[in-house]
């Protein structure tokens, strides 16, 4: 991942285009809780409505990749900026941490629905 | 020079609209892996997720979670208003975004604290 | 009137501090003013800047409590509220001496941004002509008035954290001349300006917008490259 033009533009573009995904995801997650916790929630209950329920494991699974792109890409300003972090190392660090969200993400999502 | 935080120059809506949308990056970004992670773990079976169910309806749970559901709000908001100033056309009353970007917040904060 | 408690920087590049002065307050002073009273009465050997000295040149331009602005402009009434001042020179920029800031990396900037028209036509063509409302000239209208005085860069945050940043006043040109219909040199213009260096790591602050003593706004034209530089990257020009 060097810094060309053409590298950081991208980059940029996929913090924009998963941005824009998030906030649509995230809008839809909060109503969802906001009225599931209300009724109070019981275990039957959720599972009930995530088991093989591919519909929601498309939506999660959008989500939980869009994630994966978009907190790593963040978090290369802030470390660059508030931390002098530049370099091979940091992008290194960064493709881990983006590996992590999406295993960890998947794995809690297929937990559920399957 | 300067000294290492003169928030003399920064007292303006755009700077604090950014410092929010920063930190509360930050922090859910720290959050993320822990959420789902805890999730996989109580999600083993029905069993242990009614557990870890129960186990949300501790006060410190709940205040975490309302914690969080903000920090989703502000940084959202935050997000937003980004959005908007690149790629809208450019008006004056963009500068306003950012206190349209922090009322946005609240107001969901306190609709999931009713919810509650 | 009482008399204004003035703290002004003294110093040099390896480093400086605050001296106190008491600077008689008069009807319709500016800040200006007051650090000219201070060299040609209290000590002569004060370094600062001016030229016109009615807000057409920016070269006064200095820290006055915190904030960057055009010291004749700045009526000390405005900014003195409880008779104190505090006059540095301009932040991000290394220092001459006492209240003279070296602007060299400020125009270096410039120059790397491609920040110079750079047209096809010679003397014996006809003129160029450029509708005025057409919408790629208004948007170049709304930011060609800039003197380059430096206040948008001594207030950029990013420019603090990051060295490489050409700075909103470079983006800024090099956003008139990208909505110039004479320019030639547009894709070279637009890969100089992208990236962590360039127009990418403005994070919207918007502090070049709030301080710009021409009230023009380096926040908008870095977003329109932001934009030019998706079409850009979609078409493969990069």
């Amino acid at each position: 991942m060097g810094t060309t033009a053409r590298n950081e533009t991208w980059l940029w573009i996929a913090q924009r285009a998963s941005a824009a995904v998030l906030a649509l995801c995230v809008l839809v997650r909060l109503a969802t809780i906001i009225f599931a916790v209300q009724d109070g929630l019981s275990a039957a209950e959720i599972l009930a409505r995530t088991r093989g329920n591919a519909w929601w494991l498309g939506f999660y699974g959008v989500f939980v990749l869009a994630c994966a792109v978009h907190a790593p890409i963040g978090l290369r300003c802030t470390f660059a900026e508030w931390l002098g972090w530049r370099g091979p190392s940091r992008d290194a660090a960064l493709l881990a941490f983006a590996a992590l969200i999406a295993v960890l993400g998947l794995r809690a999502i297929l937990g559920v629905f399957l | 020079m300067s000294a290492r935080f003169d928030y003399r120059a920064r007292n303006h809506p755009a700077y604090w609209a950014f410092l929010v949308h920063r930190v509360s990056g930050l922090a859910l970004a720290l959050f993320l892996p822990l959420h789902s992670w805890a999730l996989a773990q109580a999600l083993a079976g029905a069993e242990r997720l009614e557990g870890f169910l129960r186990w949300t309806d501790l006060p410190l749970v709940k205040l975490a979670e309302w914690g969080l559901v903000l920090l989703l709000a502000a940084h959202l908001a935050g997000g937003l208003r980004i959005l908007t100033l690149e790629f809208l056309p450019w008006r004056d009353w963009q500068k306003s975004l950012a206190a349209a970007a922090a009322a946005v917040t609240l107001a969901v904060g306190l609709v999931f604290a009713l919810a509650l | 009137m009482n008399a204004l408690k003035v703290s002004v920087w003294r110093g040099n590049a390896q480093g400086g501090g605050f001296q106190p002065f008491e600077v008689p307050r008069r009807t319709s002073q500016t800040v200006l003013d007051v650090v000219t009273y201070i060299q040609r009465t209290l000590d002569a050997t004060l370094a600062y800047r001016f030229a016109c000295r009615v807000g057409m040149c920016g070269s006064c331009a200095m820290t006055v409590n915190g904030v960057a602005r055009w010291t004749c402009r700045t009526h000390v009434d405005k900014v003195a509220a409880d008779g104190r001042l505090e006059i540095a020179p301009l932040k991000n920029l290394p220092v001459v001496r006492d209240l003279v800031a070296d602007m060299r990396e400020f125009f270096d900037k410039w120059a790397r941004a491609r920040g110079r028209f750079e047209g096809a036509q010679t003397r014996r063509d006809d003129f160029a002509r450029v509708a005025p409302q057409s919408a790629p000239r208004r948007q170049a209208d709304a930011g060609i008035e800039c003197i380059g005085c430096g206040v948008c860069y001594a207030s950029c945050d990013v420019v603090s954290w990051n060295p490489d940043y050409l700075g909103p006043a470079a983006l800024n040109r090099v956003w008139t001349l990208v909505q110039d219909e004479r320019d030639t040199a547009r894709a070279e213009r637009l890969r100089a300006v992208a990236g962590d260096a360039g127009c990418h790591a403005c994070h919207s602050h918007m502090a070049c917008t709030e301080r710009c003593p021409m009230q023009l706004s380096p926040t908008a034209g870095i977003a329109g490259l932001k934009r030019a530089l998706v079409k850009s990257a979609l078409r493969g020009e990069l």
